[in-house]
């Protein structure tokens, strides 16, 4: 099995963050993976994105063009990334800050999450929106387990912040609850 | 490499930039200069952080011009050093380079390649293929050249550069590119096991022995004549005992690829595909560039119909494959400079070259 996710948003919503954590998930659960951010000036102010491949097999290319499945946080990064979306994919997008109703395809399988307005409102932080996400996105498409991301956050997490990880637990474990709901 | 004393080893996830720095720490490499560039400045970063931790020594330097000369200073006291640098900073090193070449000085010099020429840009990039195996700088200088297409090989191959250097007493090069630099994946930090050999050349304070010297310049009738021939003689050896390369599905192949690095790896899934379809197509993967695995590639091409060589740059591996080879005819080029290629794409390749219609 390969999966190939694009995560995308703005700079500072912490979609690097969600592709590292999957990553290192995938690793700790024996899976072959690759982790591909966008660097450079992109980072500062724009879109950050990245590219999660997991595989049983060797992965060859770490960047996908038709990638199978999006994580989308923002308005911009959905114009850009879903035009070349693979039908029959999972498509998680922030609902608190893109309008499902923009999606103009009938061939993917949509799973709006109000990922902004949940971490304000449940979690305590719009810090977390992108934990929602990862959380939805991992429970529908059973790429990882949850528990292996729960055990994995403390190593992305860094020290400063280490407080913050009760905190992201919940966010993810709600992101996998809705998920549920929505299946 | 050897894969049996690594399976006991816990993957650890990391990207290509970071796992240089890893393995030249483990290779007992102490000392870091450098000036910042993308796509490389996880190294400097990374470098920054750990050397004084570990009684190692990070300097930025005023700029590369500086950390070349720099470096040639501490490898002439016979201490593993490293540099970082991409594109532009590399060409300004190229001076420097020449000088340890000639002062026959070890040490590891790693380009995560950008766009070029000129400032160009951060996108991957094997425009650089020329500079890292032809002209070290001015004068008959090489450079010993490896190329990781994993971040194993980012870190398995920078250990290996140091050993080379020692060996070689000559500049080692990984080059690498924007996508094997940045990108992250498992790799297994197996241990360092080699011996650093003894350095009799070294600078290190003449008290009770002969003063040695460590030069570039050599003035006397003949002398610098006799200096080339022997640095000649070290090439001569380096391309005997020091080809590295990889066959990958080459078994039954009627179809060949020739490419290295980050091309390489996209290459495998994009020959997965072709298999697939019945295309029977491999790869020979040079990982050495200098020296080029010459024999290796006559011997493949021999064997097969058509080649395609694939390139992130418009062509300049090419002409060395090409030199391997009587057979011109069978060679197929595609290049994309400044992009990488993807598997797509050099399926459509291996469909041409296979002749089937698309």
């Amino acid at each position: 099995m390969t999966k190939d996710i694009i995560m995308a948003g703005f700079g500072g919503q912490g979609i690097l963050m969600i592709g590292n954590l999957l990553a290192l998930a995938a690793m700790e659960e024996g899976k072959n993976v690759t982790y591909m951010p966008s660097y450079g000036v992109e980072m500062r102010g724009g879109t950050a994105n990245c590219t999660v491949i997991v595989s049983d097999e060797e992965i060859g290319a770490p960047i996908v063009m038709k990638p199978a499945s999006l994580v989308i946080m923002n308005g911009p990064s959905l114009e850009r990334f879903l035009p070349n979306m693979r039908p029959g994919g999972e498509l998680v997008i922030n609902s608190s800050l893109v309008d499902a109703g923009r999606v103009n395809r009938t061939d993917v399988r949509l799973f709006p999450v109000a990922a902004d307005e949940i971490a304000r409102d449940k979690i305590g932080s719009r810090q977390m929106a992108s934990m929602i996400a990862l959380g939805a996105y991992v429970a529908i498409s059973g790429v990882v387990r949850i528990e292996t991301l729960v055990n994995c956050l403390p190593k992305v997490v860094s020290k400063k912040y280490e407080k913050l990880i009760p905190m992201n637990v919940n966010a993810l474990k709600e992101g996998s609850a809705l998920a549920g709901i929505h299946a | 490499m050897t894969t049996s004393a690594a399976c006991a080893v816990k993957r650890i996830l990391a990207k290509g930039n970071e796992a240089v720095c890893h393995g030249a720490i483990a290779a007992g490499c102490r000392f870091y200069y450098g000036y910042p560039i993308t796509p490389q400045n996880d190294i400097p970063e990374y470098m920054a952080a750990q050397m004084p931790k570990i009684g190692g020594s990070f300097l930025q330097a005023e700029s590369e011009v500086a950390t070349i000369n720099m470096m040639l200073g501490t490898a002439s006291t016979g201490t593993r050093v490293m540099t970082s640098s991409s594109g532009p900073g590399i060409s300004l090193m190229q001076e420097g380079l020449s000088f340890m070449v000639g002062s026959q000085l070890p040490a590891v010099i790693v380009n995560i390649a950008r766009s070029g020429p000129g400032l160009g840009g951060i996108a991957p990039s094997q425009g650089d293929y020329f500079q890292a195996t032809k002209v070290a700088g001015h004068g008959d200088a090489h450079l010993i050249c490896l190329a990781p297409h994993s971040v194993q090989e980012m870190y398995s191959l920078t250990m290996l550069a140091f050993d080379l250097a020692d060996k070689y007493r000559n500049p080692v090069m990984i080059l690498g590119d924007a996508i094997i630099g940045q990108m992250k994946e498992p790799y297994e930090p197996t241990p360092y096991t080699s011996v650093v050999p003894e350095k009799p050349w070294a600078l290190t304070g003449a008290a009770g022995r002969a003063a040695r010297s460590v030069k570039s310049m050599f003035l006397k009738e003949g002398e610098i004549e006799a200096h080339n021939w022997k640095l000649l003689e070290k090439f001569r050896k380096i391309r005997e005992e020091e080809v590295r390369f990889e066959r990958y599905m080459i078994e039954g192949a009627k179809f060949l690829i020739v490419a290295f690095g980050t091309v390489a790896r996209v290459a495998k899934t994009s020959i997965q595909w072709a298999r697939s379809e019945g295309i029977p197509v491999g790869m020979l993967r040079p990982i050495s560039l200098f020296p080029f695995p010459e024999e290796q590639v006559r011997e493949a091409i021999e064997g097969v119909e058509k080649v395609l060589v694939a390139e992130m740059n418009t062509g300049q591996m090419v002409e060395d494959v090409q030199k391997s080879t009587p057979h011109h005819d069978k060679i197929r080029f595609f290049g994309k400079p400044c992009a990488m290629p993807t598997p797509d794409e050099i399926l459509a390749q291996i469909r041409l070259i296979a002749g089937v219609k698309q």
